[in-house]
Order: structure tokens, then C-alpha cells, then sequence
């Protein structure tokens, strides 16, 4: 099965997950999954940070993962792109499966991982470089044989930022204001050409006008990319997402914080009827 | 920081010691912390004063002409200002990248139990006191080495700069680059310090954005760690060179007291500091004003650079916006 | 829209090219490499000197005896400069810290942020680069030319040495103490004075003693200040202030350059000797901070 995406390309990876009946879908629609995963869990040394998630991402939509803070959204997140194996202790167990092959087999490249799912951060993290060479940085350890000129114009123009930086180039990159910075740090992203982007509140440091402007940059480019965000503001999650995610903290008797998936399924459901009435007393207490 | 707070005056029950020792007291640490200013002020105005006469009939020659012989009232100290500044670059080039790579393997290679005894053991470099690096030098070091100075002349004899370079007699391996090497192992671990310090400081969230973009380890390093820490890294190597500088005993056994210009690094030649270690003892006469010139000289070099390191020490805070 | 082309394929496969990954395994190499040339030295030499310095120093007369007058005559006898080592390096101890201690509180409590303040924190630090053979000619023009050569005079020039190191430690670790220390102690009727010696140095004193003694162990270890100012003898001297006297470090220093193996050999073991002291102390430094520093954890 080929899966022809907006521009044009056809994507033919060599492992696709076989489509299951519609019935055994968590989704509504016959969509190819880009994640599967299954009883994912991470433990920090002893201490079981998030437990039991079960889920699957559809290609080219923005799944939003919502939950109160400390219940392991970001740390699930990170299970995604394999950045968790920077943190010493870290242990991710279950299975999580991108495009059908284990993430953490014995002989998967994290680097290569890294460069199909790309993330963008809750504060914007460019590198102490020019704008140029912020978004050319991935190109280049890739050795990118095209011109990279066209490359940066392309990937800055996808993160609506070419129009304001086209004339300094050259500039510091913290010349720019917060939320410019942070469509720099999506161009960065793009820029090696990912399939994912994954997005860890990526409007939580940025002022309402600024965030808007990211959101609709979302909106446009799930068109071409598989996007999934977390974020502490549930209105966003309405607004751009095709499906959310319910994250909940348990605490046990000895007072540790277990984060756990509640339910996912379409966002218009789970904000106007969830099935379980934790999401349900998330969502009308934040909004009440 | 703190505000002076006085008790307020109950009449008839005032507590004269209280208020003498607070006033004493003040007046004694006035005096300790200005005793830092009266010190180098008097290190300053001794010296000069006891090496004007020198400067004075010398002139500019003092500095410039290369030949010393006391014996014959010249004073001309170029040869030990050569000697100096080679043996401390040689110490540089070869300590800073070393205590770059420890440095970056105890912040970014090691596993987190590694770290610590990796820096206590890097720390015991400095214990070590300086005359026993000069007795290891002396007598271990510098013997060994004519051979192995032998195999790198023939290999690369015949290249043209390479060739002058790595030649030389030295005598019993005492020499400009017997030197350099003893004084890189001595400022490696200062350099160590800063550069790990320095490294420590880089956010984490700039190594994820490396990361995040399928960077390898040292891609990452370079991109995040290294521009990060131009500014401390500027500050060790300063601080580096001027302990070089400075360092008397060490490289007043191993570099042969031979003072002269020569480009061939493998041959014997002389210090600012160790001709003054050398020969202070049985200075007489004019001798004795020409050495404290040396000494004046270091002083005040030594001074430039320990300001300029704390200048990119004061850089690299504003960046971090924390210690170094 | 053609330029940014996604990666297709198995992950298990890079799509980067091997040479990425080789030149990340040269650096890691190089890195560890680094350190491997640094333990190297280390080994070597605290090797050397344990094997060729321990036969001579464990006699009981390298304690006890006197040095040979005759520079090629081997054998042991060390006595003079352990004690003079021992002697010039207290002497400089009891003259620095508590100086160095009382400068550290001027500039952690009394200074302010003031220009004065300022001025003395940046002297003190360019203070502890002047080179060690600067502060021996310096005492040996001022006070040697007039006074002779004595242990006190050696102490003097290590303890100028030591001064700027103490300061600057005692300094930092008072600043770390908390503020709302200081203040819970003038809330009590406390004066400044006596808050400071009572509250604020105690608090501090971990740290502050950890680093006097790393700085009497490199005080220990220095020669070049008593090079020109302990003058030299071959018995014992106990006199601080009269005659002329010696130390380990000089001894090491005077030895090395002789041809004699008798020499040489108690060159060997007298840097032994020495880098026992000069380990001890800065032992002791670490574990005065680890320990007595936990306990002042709240």
C-alpha cells in the first residue's frame, strides 16, 4: 500500500504496518499509523514515571497530548524521538513501533531516529549561530550535496519566517523576538526533511499574538508532516489538533507520581463527550 | 549585601564592648583587605626602585640585546624572553587540547559515577609541587628523551621548517621542549578546571536542539558545547599561560642554561624566571639589580595577564549568567 | 517544492553517511585519549619517586639525622629540613589565615558593592598570579638585606603567597551563607561584629578551612620564595627568627643539579617526604569539606 502525501512524493518505506479492519481502529478514519505504541512505560531508576500508555499516531494529522502538569507528557514525548537516552537512569520499556519497526531495536541508528522525528522545544533553543546557519546546521552534517541557499529559503519559508529574516540572514539568531525565534527553531526541523515533529509546549514561553501565529503554522503543515504536541493549554489542543490525548497523574501510598494515558480518540469527542470521567473533570474544570 | 544593624541606645545600659569590638574589628579587616593593595603596591615600588639603576644605564638594550655576561656588564636579556615565551607556548599547544579533551570527557563522555575521581585524580596533577616535577625532569625525563628527540629529527629532517624546528643538541636532553612538555603536564590540570567549569554551564536545551536534529556526539560538541565556551575556554588558556610564565623551578632544572636565540627547540637555552632562580644566590654587584629587573618584568606581564584572564572570566559570567 | 526530500528506508540503516559516525568515534577516542596523556605522567612520576626516594627515607636516621656536609657523600639525614619545612610552612599558616580570613570578611561584609571593595577583590585575584620567585626577591630585598636570612623571612614570602588564596576562598564560601542567616542573628539584638564571628564564620568555616589547607599544601611544596630568603644549613635550626635554616623543597631543588648519586638519592627521598606532607594536607582539605560540610547541610 503506497500512501501519496500532499506534495507529491511517495512515501514507499519498506516496513509498513499492515491496515487493520476499521473496527480495531482507535481511529475514525483509515489512516496509516506512524506510531503504534503499546503498555509504554519509563522508569527514572526505581521510579516509574509514566505507566502503561497504549496509543497510535496517524500520519499527517496533530495528535495533542493534554493532562495536568508532572503526569510525564513531555517525558512520553521524548520516548518518540529516543531523546530520553541522554538521561541517565532512563529506561523506557513496551513496545513502540514507527512505521512498523521496533524504535528501540538492537540495531536502530537514535541518530537517524532523531533526524525523522524532529522536536521543537519549550523554550526556543537556537544555536549561538546566524539565522542562516541555524537552519543549514542539519543539512550540513547530513552533507547535503543540493544548494543550501535554497534549502534554508525553503524550510524558512514552510515555518512562515522567510519574509521577516530574508534580509539578515546573517544576523544573530537571538537577534530575532521569542516567537520568531521559535519558528526558526521549526525551520530548523524541517530543514532535515523529518517526517514527525514532535512539539514539547512549543507556546508556553510566547506571548498570545506570537502563539496564534504557531498555531496556524501548525495547521498548515500537518499537510505534509505527522505532528504531535503537548501542551498545558487545553483551548490549543482544541483549536488545532485532529485527536487528543488525556494524560493523569497516580500518586501512590509512599506520595510517587505515576503518569498514565486516560483515553485518545477524535478531539471533538473528547472535549464534548470522553468516555472517562477523568477527562471529563479535566476539561470542564479548567474550562468552568 | 548586609545592613549594619545597631541596637537602638537604651539609655543607661549601653554596651561599650559590643560597640568597641564592632569598631575594632571593622578597622582590623579594613586593614586585612587593604593589606592586599599595600603588598603589591610595596612589590611594585621595591622592585622597580632596586632595578632602575639598570634600566637606567641599559636603556632599551636591557630588552632587546641578547647577550648576558655579568662578568663583562652586559645585560642584555632578549635570549631569556625567547626562552620564556617558547617554552610557554609549547606548554600551551600541547596542554590545552589535552585538558580540552579531558575536560570534555569528564562533562559530556564519562558516565556519571566516572566523573569524580576522574577530577580528583586530574586534581592530584596539581598537588604534585613544582621542584618534584623539575627532580622527575631532571634526572628521568630529560635523559630519555635524546633518543626519542633523535627519531623525530630523522623523520622529518628533511622537511623544510619542521627540519630546524625539531633539531638540537641538548645537553643531558635539557631543553626548550624538555621543558614545554614538563610545564604542560603542570598547567593541564588548571586549564582542566576551567574548561570543565566552563562546559558545565552549557544549557541543556541547546545539546537537545543538537540532538533533536539527529546530530552525533561530537556533531553536538561542536555545535553546542564549544561556541558556547569561547569565552572560558579564552580564560583558561590566559590562565594557563600565565602560570607557564611564572613557573621558576620546574623549568629552571629541565631547560638547560644555555640562554640563546635559537629555532631549534631540541637544543638547551634559558628563562626569565629560571635565570633568576639560577643565579640570584651569588649575584653581585650590578648582577643582582639586572635579575630584579627580570623579576620586575614577570611581574608585570604576569599582572596583564592574569587581568585579561579575569576579563574573559567576567565575559564568560555574563554569558552563563552563573559561575565559572 | 522539491528541495527538502524526507529519508525513506529502514531506521536501522543511516541514511548519514558512515564517515559521520567514524568521525564521532575519532573524537570519543581522542577524547579519552586526553586523559590517558595526563594519567600517564602522574603515575610515572609519583612511581619514580616512591621507588627510587623509599629505601633512603624509611631509615630511621632520615628522620633524625643531620645532612651530610659533603654534597657526594650518600646517606640519609633529612632532619633539618623536614623541621625547617614544617616550621617556615606553620609560621606562614599562623600569619596568612588568619589574615587572609579577616580579608575574606572585609570583602564578603563589609565592602559592600563599594569601589574600594571592588578594587581590593580584583587585586587580590590578580595577586595570586604573581609568580612565586617574585615574592622571594621581594622579601629578600626588603627584609633579607637587612635583617639575614631565617626561617621567619621564608615565612614571610610564602605566607604573601598564601594571603591572596585565602582571601579569595574565604570570600567566596561566605558568601555563600545564607542571608537570612545573618538576619535571623540581628533580629536577636546581635551586633556585626559579633555576628560574624559567632554566626557567619562558623557557618563558612567548612569551607574556609578546606581551603587553608589546600593552600598549606601548595605553601609546603613551594621553593622558589625560600630560595633567596632561608639562606642554608646542614642541622637543625629551630630558631624562627635567628639563622639561617632550610627546607625540603630547597633541598630537592640544590640536589637535583648535583652529579653525586648520594645526592641525587636524597633528592628522591625528600621529594617523597614532601609529597607525603603536601597529600596529607590536601587529604585532609577534602575530607574536611566532604564531611564537616555535610553536617552543615540544613
Amino acid at each position: 500500500m503506497t500512501v501519496t502525501r500532499a506534495n507529491g512524493i511517495p512515501m514507499t518505506p519498506t516496513n509498513v504496518a499492515p491496515v487493520t479492519a476499521a473496527s480495531e481502529l482507535p481511529m475514525d478514519e483509515v489512516t496509516e499509523r506512524v506510531f503504534a505504541v503499546e503498555a509504554a512505560a519509563v522508569d527514572y531508576g526505581n521510579h516509574r514515571a509514566v505507566d502503561g500508555v497504549t496509543l497510535d499516531i496517524g500520519t499527517c494529522e496533530i495528535t495533542a497530548i493534554i493532562g495536568p502538569s508532572g503526569c510525564g507528557k513531555s517525558t512520553f514525548l521524548r520516548c518518540l524521538n529516543r531523546m530520553n537516552d541522554f538521561i541517565p537512569g532512563a529506561k523506557v520499556s513496551g513496545r513502540i513501533e514507527y512505521h512498523g519497526e521496533d524504535l528501540y531495536g538492537p540495531k536502530v541508528d537514535a541518530a537517524e531516529v532523531r533526524r525523522r522525528i524532529g522536536m521543537v522545544f519549550q523554550r526556543p533553543n537556537p544555536f549561538p549561530k546566524s539565522i542562516f546557519d541555524n537552519v543549514a546546521y542539519g543539512p550540513r552534517i547530513n552533507k547535503y550535496k543540493g544548494d543550501i541557499g535554497d534549502l534554508v529559503e525553503e524550510a524558512l519559508t514552510r515555518a512562515a519566517l522567510w519574509d521577516e529574516v530574508k534580509d539578515k540572514l546573517k544576523k544573530s539568531a537571538f537577534a530575532l523576538s521569542g516567537g520568531q525565534q521559535q519558528r526558526l527553531c521549526i525551520a530548523r526541523a524541517l530543514a532535515v526533511a523529518p517526517d514527525v515533529v514532535l512539539m514539547d509546549e512549543p507556546c508556553s514561553a510566547l506571548d498570545p499574538i506570537a502563539t496564534s501565529r504557531i498555531e496556524d503554522l501548525m495547521v498548515e503543515l500537518k499537510r505534509d508532516y505527522t505532528i504531535v504536541i503537548v501542551t498545558h493549554n487545553m483551548q490549543q489542543a482544541a483549536r488545532v489538533s485532529d485527536r487528543t490525548a488525556f494524560f493523569t497523574t497516580d500518586v501512590d501510598d509512599a506520595g510517587n507520581r505515576t503518569g498514565r494515558l486516560v483515553e485518545i480518540g477524535p478531539t471533538e469527542t473528547i472535549f464534548t463527550s470522553p468516555t472517562d470521567p477523568r477527562t471529563e473533570g479535566y476539561i470542564t474544570g479548567r474550562f468552568g | 549585601m548586609t545592613t549594619t544593624l545597631e541596637a537602638p541606645a537604651l539609655s543607661g545600659s549601653q554596651r561599650p564592648p559590643g560597640r568597641l569590638l564592632d569598631r575594632t574589628f571593622r578597622g582590623v579587616v579594613l586593614f586585612a583587605g587593604a593589606l592586599v593593595l599595600i603588598i603589591l603596591a610595596l612589590i611594585a615600588g621595591t622592585m622597580v626602585n632596586k632595578a632602575m639603576p639598570i634600566f637606567r644605564s641599559e636603556g632599551l638594550g636591557y630588552f632587546t640585546h641578547d647577550v648576558w655576561d655579568p662578568a663583562h656588564a652586559k645585560f642584555g636579556t632578549l635570549a631569556f624572553t625567547f626562552g620564556t615565551v617558547v617554552v610557554s607556548s609549547l606548554a600551551l599547544l600541547l596542554a590545552v587540547p589535552v585538558s580540552i579533551g579531558i575536560a570534555l570527557f569528564t562533562t559530556e563522555v564519562a558516565p556519571p559515577w566516572l566523573r569524580k575521581p576522574v577530577t580528583y585524580l586530574v586534581d592530584l596533577l596539581a598537588a604534585v609541587p613544582s621542584v618534584v616535577y623539575g627532580l622527575w625532569g631532571i634526572l628521568v625525563l630529560a635523559p630519555a628523551l635524546p633518543g626519542f628527540y633523535d627519531n623525530i629529527h630523522s623523520v622529518v629532517g628533511g622537511v623544510p621548517i619542521l627540519g630546524t624546528l625539531f633539531s638540537g643538541d641538548p645537553i643531558s636532553g635539557r631543553s626548550f621542549m624538555t621543558a614545554g612538555v614538563i610545564l604542560a603536564i603542570m598547567i593541564t590540570p588548571i586549564v582542566t578546571s576551567i574548561a570543565r567549569e566552563t562546559f558545565t554551564t552549557v544549557p541543556q536545551s541547546l545539546k537537545d536542539a543538537a540532538h533533536a536534529l539527529g546530530a552525533t556526539r561530537w556533531e553536538m560538541i561542536r555545535a553546542a558545547v564549544i561556541p558556547h565556551s569561547r569565552s572560558g575556554l579564552v580564560a583558561g588558556i590566559l590562565v594557563g599561560l600565565g602560570r607557564a610564565l611564572g613557573e621558576t623551578i620546574a623549568v629552571a632544572l629541565v631547560i638547560g642554561s644555555s640562554p640563546q636565540i635559537s629555532a631549534k627547540l631540541f637544543s638547551s637555552g634559558d628563562a626569565l624566571a629560571a635565570v633568576i632562580a639560577n643565579q640570584f644566590g651569588e649575584a653581585t654587584g650590578n648582577t643582582r639589580p639586572a635579575l630584579i629587573g627580570m623579576a620586575v618584568v614577570l611581574f608585570l606581564v604576569t599582572l596583564v595577564v592574569g587581568v585579561l584572564a579575569r576579563g574573559y572570566v567576567a565575559r564568560a559570567e555574563r554569558r552563563t549568567g552563573g559561575a565559572v | 517544492m522539491t528541495a527538502i526530500v524526507p529519508p525513506t528506508g529502514s531506521i536501522t540503516a543511516s541514511t548519514a553517511t558512515p564517515w559521520r559516525r567514524i568521525k564521532s568515534a575519532m573524537a570519543t577516542t581522542g577524547i579519552v585519549g586526553s586523559l590517558f596523556l595526563a594519567l600517564v605522567p602522574l603515575v610515572l612520576i609519583i612511581g619514580y619517586v616512591i621507588s627510587r626516594g623509599w629505601s633512603l627515607m624509611a631509615t630511621s636516621e632520615w628522620f633524625t639525622g643531620s645532612i651530610p656536609i659533603l654534597t657526594r657523600a650518600a646517606g640519609p639525614g633529612m632532619r633539618p629540613a623536614i623541621i625547617g619545612t614544617l616550621m617556615i610552612t606553620g609560621a606562614a599558616t599562623a600569619m596568612a589565615v588568619p589574615l587572609g580570613v579577616l580579608g575574606g570578611v572585609f570583602l564578603s561584609e563589609y565592602s559592600g558593592g563599594s569601589r574600594f571593595g571592588r578594587v581590593v577583590r580584583f587585586f587580590a585575584e590578580v595577586m595570586t598570579g604573581v609568580p612565586s620567585i617574585v615574592m622571594g626577591i621581594f622579601i629578600a630585598t626588603i627584609w633579607v638585606a637587612a635583617n639575614g636570612f631565617s626561617a621567619f623571612a621564608g615565612a614571610l614570602a610564602l605566607g604573601c603567597l598564601m594571603l591572596p588564596v585565602i582571601i579569595r576562598t574565604s570570600d567566596e564560601m561566605l558568601r555563600l551563607v545564607p542571608r537570612e542567616l545573618r538576619e535571623s542573628a540581628y533580629a536577636l539584638g546581635g551586633r556585626k561584629a559579633g555576628t560574624i564571628l559567632r554566626v557567619v564564620l562558623p557557618a563558612a568555616a567548612p569551607g574556609i578551612i578546606s581551603g587553608a589547607l589546600l593552600a598549606v599544601a601548595r605553601a609546603a611544596g613551594e621553593t622558589a620564595p625560600l630560595l633567596f630568603t632561608i639562606g642554608f644549613v646542614n642541622d637543625t635550626n629551630t630558631s624562627l627568627f635567628s639563622g639561617n635554616n632550610t627546607a625540603l623543597s630547597v633541598q630537592i631543588f640544590k640536589n637535583a643539579t648535583q652529579v653525586y648519586p648520594g645526592s641525587q638519592e636524597r633528592a628522591w627521598a625528600a621529594a617523597l617526604t614532601l609529597i607525603a606532607i603536601v597529600f596529607v594536607f590536601t587529604i585532609l582539605s577534602r575530607l574536611v569539606s566532604t564531611f564537616l560540610g555535610r553536617k552543615h547541610q540544613s
